[in-house]
């Protein structure tokens, strides 16, 4: 725990100026500031953030079904039950008021990010950097990294001054202190005044505003809970690890504290051995933040009692913390807590409702294509209305995948896939023959559309995105381009997905998780069999629509065997049967098509997203990659310098510590996203798990009720059978 | 595997008969003669029957005996029964067709050699099948050879002929000759010159008001029933391959399961647990109403066609006496003009026209209680059928039901 070790880890000069202005801050920094660094860091980092494309869409989930309730619940729970307390940190009651008042306001701040409902230069701004920046993710990164690097040091710093220091209370009633009353007043620039100085994000009061969101949840969550909860903890070890979450929290994600922290925080325990090269300190900070961040956890979810008692639980490993060996046990639990969160989430369902309808064909020939009707009912405020209908051609639907895997994929979120093109099916259609086999394909594709579009919208990060909501809302769209099949663009595409496959296959990873090897292998052996299953779910239906075929014909010749029956009774009773025969036929051709729409279809959705879930597996595994190719480089990097050293060449030294300085930067940078893809691989394989679940549950109840409504019609129609076969004398 | 068919026919047959006396009406109504076969063993291409009697009559040495019998017994018999003359005016009962277990085992072969490309439990449960189904080939081949002694041995006439009886009690293997090629090609011919025949003489206009009605109906009726069985054969089959997909179906499904709980132990999969026994019951049934229809209904019609194709060869026959009759009547004419042979013209002439007669007569009979007995099979046929069919979806009401019961509950 020495600054001394600061100089390695001390981030490398960047190319923005925001940056540039951070580092000279950090330089002149000393440990009393520690804090205001962070913050300043924070800041900076909040506003890189955004243009993420996770933290962009991260926040989706949390802000609808999370965030809000917290903010409700937690600091009014709080403040009115330890006003006391609360006024000893320094806060007077009314601040504590005005705070819960901003919280209230919470809601809108949330929503501000990702709809128009409230302040312009909130969506202005944020969506300015989005756009701009969103083309450049691994610039951000490195910022983050700074970000982060910084709040190491300062925490470390702070904790070497609180250790120092007779009154422990002390430093952390001022960093509460000023945080506090920063977000009461005007967040950005109060908070952060002294500290940052000129650290540009000041004249910008969007993002003082985004910053207050969080930092506001922050403060009211963490210092407060804690401070107030357990004076008598050795509050060094405590505390200063709060803010460090704090700051990463700010860092990653601007409202989606608490998924993202427990998300984080477990990989960051798996990470920890590969960690170790940075000294033992980091180590230390990685378990601080696991309990940090169980702590977040548990205030997350205060309001249920039982997840009261699992607080106690992980606050009990957390006062021991610097050790890494207790770190690790408290990281065991928190999948399970994780997938319960979940579920708590998904339980509750925003109301949106899309659905394609109308196919529709546009113009002649070979450029006729399909145009659907595309309606969407919601009560959501990110959108302008509460209804509206637009037309959409099939490459439009492509073409939102293609944005949007081009965003989220590489994260590793599972973008679903839309139905493939189908140029025999579609040739048909535009030679626009009116059988039944076109019309079967058309209304199989706008299932298929709509399937694909409530996917999209279920997901909560997906539904964030602005090209979404363009094209759920926007009169005309830009031609979608690239979505042919034979297209310059898809040849393009081919290759690059064929050089992927070569080093798919040319990359071993040693997985260090077994969940995610285990998890890999399953969706593995389920894509295999739901292959099968689909292949004999597809033949069945045949067989279906072929026994159709032949109950007709049966039912014809059956008739025709009827009128030459010289016997009355039995005539009538032939033809009776010819006609229950008919309609068994058409009960056949029902059941066929529910067997296809019911089952085939949503097989090979899932076929299709299963691809997806691979595609997100791969993608952790290429960010594993970078990450072990930058660590090499450094490794290089050092024997350079030690060969430099040995060669005593002092000026290339100088050159070659500079490498090292930037490839350690990478390779941390690197861990760090490795870290926070294989969070989302992981938290997005549990809610496609959910999903899946739910989906073949939905369609296994509507069969049910498909196969009970058939199976009654084919009794009743053999009861009316029954008494003419009896009359038969 | 072709190995393991007859072992497992072997088991019991017996008990399973009960439920596939179907295309026949009782036929035994006379307790005097009662003929059944409680058995039959398959070994590879022969099947051997045991053909049971139990009789009151005295021409028979003792009242109840059991003699093995081969299906090339069951043909001979059906032969020397055709080509006795007296019986010219009898519907000679349809012989039984040739076992045909080609389909089954054909089946099975491929499903040999798809082994490996299933699992343990899919190719377990397909196995299982297709012994039923070479179970059910094998019942109705059985039914089929003792339909055939049984209405032989209900008919007044046929009953106490002499080479049926020969055939019931006969305790030494009958070792019937088989048709040698020069028999078999001349048993072609035959059937050839009688097709052609009976197109020359088809254009002749009957006399005889009922047989030419009768013709008529029975001309177009054939055709019908033939095109129906046809149609019925293809639509049991389908039936039969929507069975076997609902087999490989549950089966992969259950497979899956079991993956994905070897891995992941999540009560999510529950649900799809229950759905996995809900296909399960689905391919039983399923399985079971292709051979029920098959059964009641492709069976009924397959075996009416071949008793109409009886019937139409005992109007072939009348109608071959009535030209033989005009013949003989030219003959005479020729022989008074020429004043020679006269007697042995008007004898020949006689002795025409009273086999015309009594082929007839006797056909007539026939006739009417051949359009009786096809209505009662009918009905009878008709009715299980529906019952049957009524019982099935039930059953899959039920296990629907159940299954989503459980889907709630779990819930």
């Amino acid at each position: 725990m020495k600054m001394a070790a600061s100089s390695e880890r001390s981030p490398p000069p960047f190319p923005e100026s925001e940056e540039q202005e951070l580092e000279p801050d950090l330089e002149d920094e000393d440990s009393d500031e520690g804090a205001d660094i962070f913050t300043g860091g924070m800041l900076s980092d909040v506003v890189m953030d955004p243009p993420l494309p996770t933290s962009a869409s991260e926040p989706a989930k949390d802000i609808f079904s999370d965030a809000p309730a917290d903010s409700f619940n937690d600091p009014l729970n709080k403040t009115s039950a330890e006003p006391e307390k609360t006024e000893s940190t320094g806060l007077s009651k009314a601040q504590v008021v005005s705070l819960v008042d901003k919280a209230a306001d919470d809601e809108d701040l949330f929503s501000d990010p990702l709809g128009e409902s409230a302040a312009a230069p909130v969506t202005d701004t944020k969506s300015a950097p989005l756009l701009d920046l969103g083309e450049e993710p691994p610039k951000s990164d490195v910022t983050e990294k700074t970000a982060s690097a910084a709040v190491k040091e300062d925490v470390s710093a702070e904790v070497h001054k609180a250790s120092q220091n007779d009154v422990v209370s002390k430093p952390q009633k001022d960093i509460f202190e000023e945080p506090l009353k920063g977000t009461v007043k005007e967040p950005a620039t109060d908070v952060f005044s002294e500290p940052t100085g000129g650290a540009a994000a000041v004249n910008k009061p969007a993002r003082a505003d985004l910053f207050g969101d969080d930092d506001e949840e922050d403060l009211f969550k963490e210092p407060l809970g804690a401070v107030t909860k357990k004076p008598q903890v050795p509050l060094f070890t405590e505390e200063p690890n709060d803010i460090f979450t704090e700051a990463k929290a700010g860092s990653k994600a601007p409202s989606d504290l608490f998924t993202e922290e427990t998300f984080t925080a477990p990989s960051a325990a798996a990470a920890a051995k590969p960690s170790v090269n940075t000294g033992s300190k980091t180590n230390g900070l990685h378990s601080d933040e696991e309990d940090l961040f169980a702590e977040a956890t548990v205030e997350l979810s205060l309001d249920s009692p039982h997840n009261d008692k699992r607080k106690r639980e992980a606050a009990k490993p957390s006062v021991p913390a610097s050790t890494l060996s207790s770190s690790a046990s408290t990281s065991k639990p928190q999948p399970k807590t994780l997938e319960e969160l979940e579920e708590e989430e998904n339980e509750d369902k925003f109301d949106l409702n899309i659905s394609v309808t109308n196919p529709e064909k546009v113009g002649d020939g070979m450029n006729a294509y399909m145009a659907y009707k595309v309606s969407t009912q919601t009560t959501l405020s990110m959108f302008r209305s509460k209804q509206f209908v637009v037309r959409r051609r099939f490459s439009d639907f492509l073409g939102l995948y293609e944005k949007l895997s081009e965003k989220h994929a590489q994260n590793g979120y599972i973008v679903p896939p839309p139905p493939e093109k189908s140029i025999l099916g579609m040739t048909k259609v535009k030679v626009g023959k009116e059988d039944p086999s076109s019309a079967e394909f058309v209304e199989r594709r706008r299932a298929a559309l709509e399937r694909y579009l409530q996917r999209v919208v279920c997901h909560p990060s997906l539904l964030q995105d602005p090209d979404v909501r363009e094209f759920l809302e926007k009169e005309e769209l830009p031609r979608a381009v690239g979505t042919q099949a034979l297209s310059g663009a898809g040849f393009l595409k081919m290759i690059n997905k064929a050089t992927d496959a070569v080093s798919k296959m040319t990359i071993k990873m040693n997985e260090s998780d077994v969940w995610f090897e285990e998890k890999l292998q399953e969706v593995e052996s389920e894509d295999q069999q739901l292959r099968k299953l689909h292949a004999m779910v597809d033949s069945l239906v045949i067989h279906r629509k072929e026994l159709s075929m032949n109950t007709a014909m049966f039912a014809k010749s059956v008739a025709m065997l009827g009128s030459s029956e010289d016997n009355t009774a039995l005539s009538r009773a032939l033809s009776q049967l010819a006609e229950v025969e008919d309609r068994i036929e058409q009960l056949h051709q029902d059941q066929a098509s529910n067997d296809f729409f019911i089952f085939a279809e949503l097989l090979a959705d899932y076929i299709r997203l299963l691809g997806a879930v691979r595609a997100c597996f791969d993608q952790r595994m290429k960010a594993w990659q970078r990450w072990q190719d930058a660590q090499n480089m450094l490794q290089k990097k050092r024997e350079t310098e030690a060969k430099l050293l040995w060669a005593n060449k002092p000026d290339k030294l100088q050159q070659a510590k500079d490498e090292i300085v930037e490839w350690e930067a990478k390779v941390s940078q690197y861990e760090r996203d490795f870290e926070r893809v294989s969070a989302t691989v992981r938290k997005e394989v549990i809610r496609y798990e959910k999903e899946k679940t739910r989906d073949f549950k939905k369609q296994i109840i509507r069969y049910l009720e498909s196969l009970l409504q058939s199976q009654q019609q084919l009794i009743k129609y053999w009861e009316a059978f029954l008494p003419e076969a009896k009359a038969i004398a | 595997m072709q190995n393991s068919l007859p072992e497992l026919v072997k088991c019991d047959v017996f008990s399973l008969f009960n439920q596939m006396r179907s295309v026949s009406v009782d036929l035994n109504n006379d307790s005097s003669l009662l003929i059944d076969i409680p058995d039959a063993l398959c070994e590879r291409d022969k099947v051997k029957f045991t053909v049971h009697t139990k009789t009151t009559l005295n021409s028979f040495q003792k009242p109840e005996f059991s003699v093995p019998r081969q299906h090339e017994d069951f043909i001979w018999l059906h032969d020397t029964l055709v080509e006795t003359e007296e019986y010219a005016g009898l519907i000679i009962p349809p012989a039984p067709p040739k076992p045909d277990f080609e389909g089954p085992r054909e089946k099975m072969h491929k499903l040999g050699e798809g082994e490996s490309t299933m699992t343990k439990e899919e190719y377990a449960k397909m196995k299982q099948e297709l012994e039923a189904e070479y179970l059910a080939v094998f019942k109705k081949t059985v039914q089929v050879h003792e339909i055939f002694l049984q209405r032989l041995s209900s008919h007044p006439v046929f009953s106490k002929d002499r080479n049926f009886q020969i055939f019931l009690e006969y305790d030494q293997d009958l070792s019937v000759r088989r048709k040698n090629a020069k028999e078999f090609f001349g048993g072609f011919f035959k059937n050839m010159v009688k097709s052609a025949d009976e197109v020359l003489i088809s254009g002749i206009k009957d006399v005889d008001e009922f047989f030419e009605q009768e013709k008529t109906f029975l001309l177009d009726y054939f055709s019908k029933i033939k095109d129906a069985t046809a149609k019925a054969e293809k639509m049991t089959r389908s039936h039969k391959n929507v069975a076997d997909d609902y087999i490989h179906i549950s089966a992969t499904y259950s497979y899956l399961l079991i993956c994905l709980h070897s891995l992941c132990v999540i009560n999510a999969y529950r649900h799809l647990e229950k759905f996995s026994e809900l296909l399960e019951k689905l391919r039983k049934v399923e399985g079971r109403v292709a051979s029920d229809q098959e059964l009641k209904l492709t069976e009924l019609l397959r075996y009416y066609m071949r008793d109409i194709q009886a019937a139409k060869d005992l109007l072939y026959r009348r109608a071959r006496a009535l030209a033989d009759y005009e013949n003989s009547n030219k003959a005479l004419d020729k022989a008074r003009l020429k004043s020679k042979d006269i007697p042995q013209a008007e004898e020949n002439q006689r002795q025409c026209l009273q086999k015309f007669d009594k082929l007839s007569e006797s056909g007539k009979q026939e006739l009417t209680s051949f359009k009786g007995r096809r209505v009662v099979a009918f009905r009878k046929n008709l009715i299980e059928m529906a019952e049957l069919e009524i019982k099935h979806a039930k059953v899959r009401i039920k296990s629907a039901v159940c299954s989503e019961h459980n889907l709630f509950t779990h819930n």
